[in-house]
């Protein structure tokens, strides 16, 4: 082989730059997203753990029923009746009112990116918080 | 010899009965599932079926078997834009004064736009001026509904509304060259700087989708009747005149709607067309 040990040279230190992300990070863990839950509401439509896997499908089920057929009332698991409606129910003021703490926070841990808030309206950002107190 | 004579016929008997089989049973089926699955898919109700139930309809809801609305012209008072205002305000519309990029679910239009074909240079004199409501007219047969190609656009079975389900609009604008009536509007670009005020219970639309009005389905499911003739019948209370719009069920003989067909002379736009329309004027 011509100029071996350059070659293998080269391709060790490219395994190593390609590898880099690997060995760098591991047995670190990023920090896990925390979503803050709703203080008023203890219940959603769901149990916890349907919620946590299926909410997409559930929105999609809220979706297809409300639009195309019309059927807009949900029975949830606690037999509580539910408008189905992503902007008026799931993100009303006593439940997920802020966008940025609930749904972005795992959408962005796992890179999803729901086109859902091209057309729904998230809540309105509260009042500004209390400006810093200067020392 | 791998197939003989025998065994050939006996493929192809079955194979055409297999080929026959199928058109046969559809047609059957498709009025039993239609029933059986109240309006969803065949695929919606499969994944209902493996989630969860799927909804009802709210007790509160105003239904009918077919809406329609009567504009009563001569009842508009000069100059009043109640209608629009409600309207594109309930429903997000955004206010681009480009015409090439407008954007209007009910908007005001002259005599000879409305009803091309019917005007000539000696008309009476008030048509000349006044302004003719013009709205979707969600057609009994609707050329936009036959040319969606995603089936984003459907005529609900419940209650004859033509409506847009966003998610599935692909901005292909077929839906806008079958319209006889100019009802749809396209996004050339982002609604939201446009919108003044939003309302935050319903959304905006994006960049790229067709839009019109929706008779107000989402008000119909809450029991309120359309934006537009709400704020019609306050705008024409205050001059003390009658509503200029009306709404109501076509096919319950005592309705407003039926009432106000049978004591006037109305027309319809278009109707050669064969569309079908439920917004019927007097004028």
């Amino acid at each position: 082989m011509y100029d071996g040990g350059k070659i293998i040279t080269g391709i060790i230190i490219g395994l190593v730059f390609l590898t880099f992300p690997i060995w760098y990070t591991h047995g670190t863990v990023p920090p896990r997203p925390e979503v803050k839950l709703p203080v008023k509401e203890k219940e959603c439509v769901e149990p916890r753990p349907y919620m946590k896997t299926k909410h997409m499908q559930l929105l999609d089920l809220w979706r297809d029923s409300a639009v195309r057929v019309g059927k807009r009332s949900y029975i949830a698991f606690n037999g509580k009746k539910y408008n189905m409606s992503l902007q008026n129910t799931c993100m009303s003021k006593d439940c997920h009112a802020k966008k940025t703490e609930f749904c972005d926070e795992c959408h962005n841990y796992t890179g999803v990116v729901p086109y859902c808030w091209d057309c729904h309206i998230e809540p309105k950002k509260e009042p500004k918080e209390k400006p810093e107190e200067k020392h | 010899m791998g197939v003989n004579r025998r065994k050939f016929l006996k493929i192809a008997g079955i194979s055409t009965l297999g080929v026959a089989a199928k058109p046969a049973a559809d047609a059957l089926a498709i009025e039993w599932l239609d029933k059986k699955l109240g309006g969803f898919t065949v695929s919606e109700t499969l994944l209902h079926m493996f989630h969860k139930p799927t909804g009802f309809k709210p007790g509160e809801a105003l239904t009918a078997e077919r809406w329609a609305m009567v504009v009563n012209v001569k009842n508009c008072p000069e100059g009043c834009n109640a209608c629009r205002e409600a309207c594109h305000r309930v429903h997000n519309v955004p206010d681009i004064e480009n015409p090439k990029h407008e954007i209007k679910w009910i908007w005001h239009e002259e005599y000879e736009h409305t009803f091309p074909g019917q005007q000539h240079e000696h008309i009476e004199e008030h048509l000349k001026e006044t302004p003719f409501v013009v709205l979707c007219n969600h057609c009994f047969n609707p050329p936009c509904v036959r040319v969606c190609p995603t089936k984003a656009t459907f005529k609900r079975k419940t209650d004859g509304i033509v409506m847009m389900d966003m998610h599935r609009c692909i901005g292909c604008r077929f839906c806008m060259a079958a319209c006889p009536y100019g009802s749809r509007s396209f996004n050339w670009k982002d609604p939201r700087p446009f919108i003044k005020e939003q309302n935050p219970e319903f959304p905006t639309r994006t960049k790229g989708v067709v839009e019109k009005c929706n008779f107000c389905a989402e008000r119909l499911a809450k029991g309120q009747i359309p934006a537009c003739v709400e704020a019609c019948q306050e705008a024409t209370k205050k001059k003390g005149r009658e509503p200029a719009l009306v709404f109501g069920d076509l096919e319950d003989p005592d309705s407003e709607v039926r009432q106000l067909l049978r004591s006037h002379y109305t027309v319809r736009r278009k109707p050669e067309l064969g569309t079908n329309p439920n917004v019927y004027y007097i004028v």
